[in-house]
């Protein structure tokens, strides 16, 4: 019997040996919630890739003012510091919400969400009332590649966030409806871990845009 | 009310658009009315419209793609006549036709054919080889096709109701700017490709959650086909690379509708940024393509050369090398742009670099062939066509990725030659294997080999006599994209190019005829045992067509090739006759949730095209509600009782061992 052949019946023809022993044994599908959850942080990673661009796209036109104002001239690190403390609120809101859902209280459940929502409403306030400014002194988008940039990417976030609010209002429709099905409480951890990508994505645009912009 | 829209969109003046939409709109009407005629409605409603079976879903992408392959393949005839007779000449077609022309058809052939044709054979059998019985988000899948189907329905609407892109298949800036594209081509480009890339992006998490998820028992990644890993590292290159490009093509719409200022020549914009920014998705994007072509290659050598797979490992650690190294070439696009010799140097070694997994993967499947019984079905011509075809357009491309001679063949028709080389050589020849080779398991019966073998012998002849003229013609200093010239020298290998393109319409024809003939000949090509080529993955342990659960039982793995495995084992010893505990199933209810939700995303798609703003938020609306009408349903699964289950599996059985018995006979 030559090796082949003998491989081949110990069931192993491509000869791998120990390495098919070492992988951990395979149980077959995973629960629907895993599945549900690790998809869902899939297209979390996708949407954190296209912020990765908008990222990009700053920092190559962050110099790219055409005469206009720059970051220095333009940002305001304390109603930026008030945006970022709502939206953190929001995220541990979110977070009193999950738990919620976990001991199946629908009170505490429509309160949380509701405060998560006040809060996420809270930041949209001040990120708009920050760009009318900047448009209103004539720091517009148009005004600049700069200025294309950073509307984009801080829109971009804000559009995340104004999105997440409709999901948010769906959810606690949802919950007063249909109660604490296992599908919607699928959802609802998606939309959690939504909540909290974009808490991620906005440390990154305090830091990067804010912080960094303001000093030079 | 209409916004830009008005009864000027219409080019009454140009007779080709109008009488080819003219011919597609009659077809179209006369299907509807014949299908309505012979009460066909409900049952494609309900069976194929609203479905979320894999299988349906994988078999709509691959006819959307074939569709959409006709109408590329008629702008690409329609090109190389034109240059055969534009010597000294205007030829017949206008320079803006000419331009939408070359722009349509790059723009069809990448996004809505290559993509819809991998992504349809990958959602047919992965699931089937995995041994489970859905991808692992139904309702999603068919949204995602959905979408898809109507970013193609928006590039053919922009043939009658406006015009397309004249910008190339990728729209570069700035001549993609408002300034110089003042009209809707640019925008139908974008948002078409705008809804179609959620469709795809859905796609990816869908296959890759299912591959990584929701694999049956026993089957550990390193017991995978060869398929089932390269759909996983395609469709990871679509979770990381589709997000650039809905970045990329989101920052060209704010440019042309809001003024900002990413890509224009004013007030800093950087059109660099743009080249950048689109191949860093561009490049992966061909390896998304091929690599699934790979995958089925793989499949197709092992089986009808009845031998394993010459060195899987070797194959898995390949595929992931190019899933990483694909993101890492993407400069090689334009050496041009003077980023100096250091950076032209590293993309120019790394672009090298990614051609040795490609090598070893070409030795592993000349390697599986040696010794092995080949049997020459059309599956296994269109793979040794294809591994002829893909050296002589690699070989290219290692020379095109060294940055001196890219300077000299830089947008020439070297270049183009090229990547026809490897896209029609890989892809398109992977998809026309697989599908061929899948077809039976899809519909229960086989495709007539005569008429494929005609079809693979003119494609490949034809494939030769069109591009290799276009690569000589490159050598000789013809730039790509041009609606005339005067070079004497030219002339020749345009006509030769003209008469490879009549060889590879009458092999595309070819293909055509053999659906028809097949589905006449359908019960003599039956294929009653499941198994129609000794195949050695799950798909073939299953009925042809499957039933609507894939599996009575989901199977236990326990080694690679694992169908192959059942059948050495029962041609062995004897069939394992032991009833199988028969349970209930669970299977997800149709919904015609991706249907509405694309409907809207048409009528937006289309409304924002030209700036109808009522419109896009009656679209905007109207998807929104499709997904809470869809959230709020109560009943997302149906069960099939376990007697069912039983009586359908118990036939599957019962087939399948008469064709064993038949072949342990016969040994």
């Amino acid at each position: 019997m030559t090796e082949t052949t003998y491989a081949y019946a110990q069931g192993d023809p491509h000869r791998l040996r120990g390495i098919q022993e070492a992988a951990v044994v395979h149980e077959g599908p995973a629960p629907k919630r895993i599945v549900t959850a690790y998809g869902f942080w899939i297209f979390l990673l996708s949407d954190i890739v296209m912020f990765a661009c908008f990222f990009a796209s700053y920092a190559v036109l962050l110099r790219q003012t055409a005469g206009g104002p720059s970051g220095a001239q333009l940002f305001d690190l304390r109603s930026t510091a008030a945006e970022t403390a709502f939206l953190l609120l929001s995220s541990f809101a979110c977070g009193l919400a999950s738990i919620a859902a976990d001991v199946r209280s629908a009170r505490w459940f429509q309160a949380a969400m509701a405060l998560t929502c006040v809060l996420g409403l809270g930041f949209l306030f001040l990120e708009a009332r920050e760009f009318a400014d900047l448009v209103g002194r004539g720091a517009g988008p148009t005004r600049s590649a700069f200025l294309s940039a950073f509307f984009t990417l801080v829109g971009c976030h804000g559009l995340h966030v104004s999105a997440g609010i409709l999901w948010l209002l769906t959810m606690m429709a949802q919950v007063f409806a249909k109660g604490f099905r296992a599908d919607i409480l699928r959802r609802m951890l998606c939309f959690a871990l939504f909540w909290h990508a974009l808490d991620i994505i906005w440390v990154a645009i305090f830091s990067v845009v804010y912080l960094i912009g303001s000093g030079t | 009310m209409l916004g830009k829209l008005d009864w000027s969109a219409i080019p009454i003046d140009q007779p080709i658009p109008l009488i080819a939409a003219g011919v597609v709109l009659f077809a179209i009407l006369a299907v509807l009315i014949w299908a309505g005629v012979k009460g066909h409605y409900p049952y494609l409603w309900r069976e194929w419209i609203t479905s979320v079976d894999h299988k349906r879903i994988g078999v709509m992408y691959v006819l959307l793609a074939m569709v959409m392959l006709l109408r590329g393949g008629t702008d690409a005839i329609m090109m190389r006549a034109q240059q055969a007779v534009a010597y000294r000449s205007d030829g017949y077609l206008p320079p803006e036709h000419f331009n939408q022309i070359f722009s349509a058809h790059g723009t069809i052939m990448i996004f809505f054919v290559g993509m819809p044709f991998v992504i349809g054979l990958m959602n047919l059998i992965v699931p089937l080889q995995l041994g489970v019985r859905d991808v692992a988000f139904p309702t999603l899948n068919s949204v995602g096709f959905w979408l898809t189907a109507t970013g193609a329905l928006l590039v053919n609407i922009s043939l009658v109701v406006g015009e397309f892109a004249r910008t190339g298949w990728l729209p570069f800036p700035p001549l993609s700017e408002l300034t110089y594209s003042p009209g809707v081509g640019v925008d139908y480009y974008t948002w078409s490709l705008m809804i179609s890339g959620v469709g795809t992006l859905v796609a990816g998490i869908n296959l890759v959650t299912t591959v990584l998820k929701l694999r049956t028992r026993g089957m550990t990644y390193l017991r995978m086909p060869m398929f089932c890993w390269t759909t996983l590292a395609s469709n990871l290159l679509i979770i990381a690379a589709f997000p650039i490009l809905t970045a990329t093509l989101a920052m060209l719409i704010l440019d042309r509708y809001l003024g900002f200022h990413f890509f224009t020549n004013e007030a800093g914009g950087n059109v660099m940024m743009f080249m950048n920014l689109i191949w860093a998705w561009g490049h992966p994007e061909v390896y998304i393509l091929v690599l699934p072509a790979f995958g089925i290659f793989s499949e197709v050598v092992s089986t009808f050369s009845s031998k394993v797979l010459f060195g899987y490992r070797s194959m898995v650690l390949a595929t992931m090398a190019i899933c990483i190294i694909s993101f890492m070439v993407w400069l090689h696009h334009f050496f041009t742009m003077g980023a100096g010799p250091d950076v032209n140097a590293i993309f120019g070694i790394a672009s090298m670099i990614i051609a040795v997994p490609t090598g070893v993967k070409i030795y592993n499947w000349l390697f599986t062939m040696f010794g092995g019984r080949v049997r020459f079905a059309v599956p296994m011509l269109w793979s040794i066509g294809f591994m002829v075809t893909f050296i002589i357009g690699g070989l290219t491309g290692v020379l095109l990725a060294v940055p001196p001679a890219d300077f000299l063949l830089h947008n020439s028709l070297f270049l183009v030659a090229h990547f026809h080389n490897v896209i029609i050589g890989a892809v398109l020849f992977g998809a026309f294997a697989g599908y061929t080779y899948w077809f039976p398991k899809a519909f229960g019966f086989r495709l007539d080999e005569t008429t494929g073998k005609a079809a693979f012998w003119f494609t490949l002849v034809g494939f030769y006599a069109t591009f290799m003229p276009l690569y000589v013609a490159g050598l000789l200093g013809m730039t790509r994209r041009m609606q005339h010239y005067d070079v004497a020298a030219w002339r020749p290998w345009m006509i030769a190019a003209g008469v490879g393109t009549v060889l590879l319409t009458v092999g595309v024809a070819l293909q055509v005829v053999q659906l028809f003939v097949s589905i006449r000949r359908r019960d003599e090509l039956r294929d009653t045992t499941g198994d129609p080529w000794d195949g050695r993955s799950l798909e073939w342990a299953t009925s042809s067509p499957p039933p609507v659960f894939n599996f009575a039982v989901l199977p236990n793995v326990t080694g690679e090739d694992a169908y192959w495995r059942v059948k050495e084992h029962a041609r062995q010893r004897e069939f394992d006759t032991r009833e199988p505990d028969y349970r209930d199933v669970e299977m997800p209810r149709n919904s015609p949730t991706g249907f509405v939700c694309a409907f809207f995303a048409t009528v937006m798609g289309f409304a924002l095209i030209w700036h109808i703003w009522w419109m896009v938020a009656l679209g905007g609306v109207g998807a929104f509600a499709t997904f809470v009408v869809f959230a709020w349903r109560d009943h997302d699964e149906y069960l099939i009782p376990a007697a069912d289950v039983a009586r359908i599996d118990r036939a599957n059985l019962a087939a399948r061992r008469a064709a064993l018995n038949v072949a342990g006979a016969a040994q």
